[in-house]
């Protein structure tokens, strides 16, 4: 699977033209935002007074759970990997080696979850297409990439420090993973160049959608 | 204490110079957080910057002249690693990639500041403990990870959400260079689930000495 398939060109786009510039700097400054130029999804939910996460629950639960749900099935998608048998060596041990810590930010989310008095966002049931090695190695390189957009799209909506900075730890490992396996794929590191891309909570779920059979 | 009990002893020969001697404040976080790192391990490196940041008290625009500072050691550590780490082939063109993001990094970091009005820091000068390609690389591995545990540690005491969006797609692309040089070392990419710092509670007592 192409990453145009996963993540959505539209809003791609228009991140681009509200970014206002080619340029890389141009981009960041534009992030940095500009008192007319609302770029940031979090700046458009203050807007609206409704959070991109409302589904998932109020405020940081509902970021934590939305986390959750995207580290459930990467997790899922890990596992089914590994007993696709389409891997064997050193690309296994990868495999399984991200697969262990994806399990363990659902095991950090879900507790930090209880510690604040929410309910952990149920385990969604998947469903990927293995085919073959290289097809898989171009979802879960699409699949890295996206997460770490996710969590990149949620930062500055987080309201406590500490769920910040559990937040920030675990967007840095996604950006790992996704710079290996781009490198397996021959693939850029920096496919967004300098400055990485957030992706929204709508754009995710909206690529996502496809391997969540329920 | 000795030089085997370092965390990462590699750390404790980078320095950071300023000609007139007059280290600025993110000068001076920069030194105690390659010191944290050298002495206590990358763990300590995100609780340092923290603690430091938010005594030192300069706000976002101090929080953005620290990351400046970071950014001016990572571009000049890959621009003189041009020629001085003799590398060839895939990592030369690696080399070139992480240059020219760091620049790209700074020249952002340096408008950022100004458009916040803020006077950007001034670039102190560097000196790298490295003599051959292999000594390049386990000190960019070292600086890679500690950059990315600077940011993170930065990250929580940002005021502005722009400023905290702009950050994180920095530190993203930190992470990404990370693991692409811990894959030239035949390191794993991601040697945490989670990008190690200790807790506050830890640090305080430990780094107190560095918090000058």
């Amino acid at each position: 699977m192409s990453e145009s398939k996963i993540i959505d060109p539209v809003s791609r786009r228009k991140f681009m033209a509200l970014a206002g510039g080619s340029t890389a700097a141009a981009a960041f400054l534009a992030a940095c935002g500009s008192d007319d130029e609302m770029t940031t999804a979090s700046t458009a939910s203050a807007r609206t007074g409704t959070s991109e996460t409302a589904q998932f629950g109020k405020g940081d639960l509902g970021i934590l759970n939305y986390a959750l749900t995207l580290e459930y099935l990467e997790a899922a998608f890990y596992a089914d990997v590994v007993k696709s048998g389409l891997f064997k060596g050193a690309d296994l041990e990868t495999i399984r080696k991200f697969g262990r810590e994806e399990s363990e930010h659902v095991t950090a989310l879900t507790a930090a979850v209880k510690q604040m008095g929410g309910k952990p966002a149920p385990k969604p049931k998947t469903e990927f297409p293995l085919k073959s090695a290289k097809s898989v190695l171009e979802l879960a390189g699409s699949v890295e990439n996206l997460g770490a957009a996710a969590y990149l799209g949620q930062a500055a909506n987080i309201k406590s420090p500490a769920v910040l900075a559990s937040a920030l730890a675990i967007h840095s490992v996604e950006g790992r993973h996704a710079a290996a396996l781009n490198t397996l794929l021959g693939k850029s590191i920096t496919p967004d160049g300098a400055f990485a891309k957030p992706a929204t909570a709508k754009t995710v779920l909206k690529s996502v959608e496809p391997f969540i059979v329920s | 204490m000795s030089h085997q009990e370092l965390a990462q002893p590699e750390l404790t020969g980078v320095e950071v110079i300023e000609d007139s001697g007059d280290l600025s404040r993110s000068d001076v976080i920069l030194k105690g957080a390659l010191a944290a790192g050298a002495v206590y391990g990358l763990g300590m490196v995100a609780p340092f910057v923290r603690t430091a940041l938010a005594k030192s008290g300069g706000g976002d625009v101090g929080i953005l002249n620290f990351a400046l500072t970071l950014e001016y050691l990572e571009t000049a550590f890959y621009e003189e690693a041009k020629t001085r780490a003799k590398a060839r082939g895939e990592l030369k063109s690696l080399i070139g990639l992480l240059a020219r993001d760091e620049k790209q990094h700074v020249d952002a970091l340096k408008a950022t500041v100004m458009k916040l009005g803020g006077k950007p820091v001034a670039k102190p000068k560097f000196d790298f403990p490295y003599s051959t390609t292999a000594g390049f690389l386990k000190l960019a591995q070292t600086l890679e990870d500690t950059g990315v545990s600077a940011y993170n540690g930065a990250g929580p005491g940002i005021k502005s959400k722009e400023v905290l969006g702009a950050a994180g797609s920095i530190v993203q692309v930190e992470a990404r260079h990370a693991a692409a040089i811990r894959l030239q070392n035949n390191k794993e990419p991601s040697p945490n689930a989670f990008d190690p710092a200790l807790t506050e509670a830890q640090v305080l007592k430990a780094v107190e000495p560095l918090l000058a």
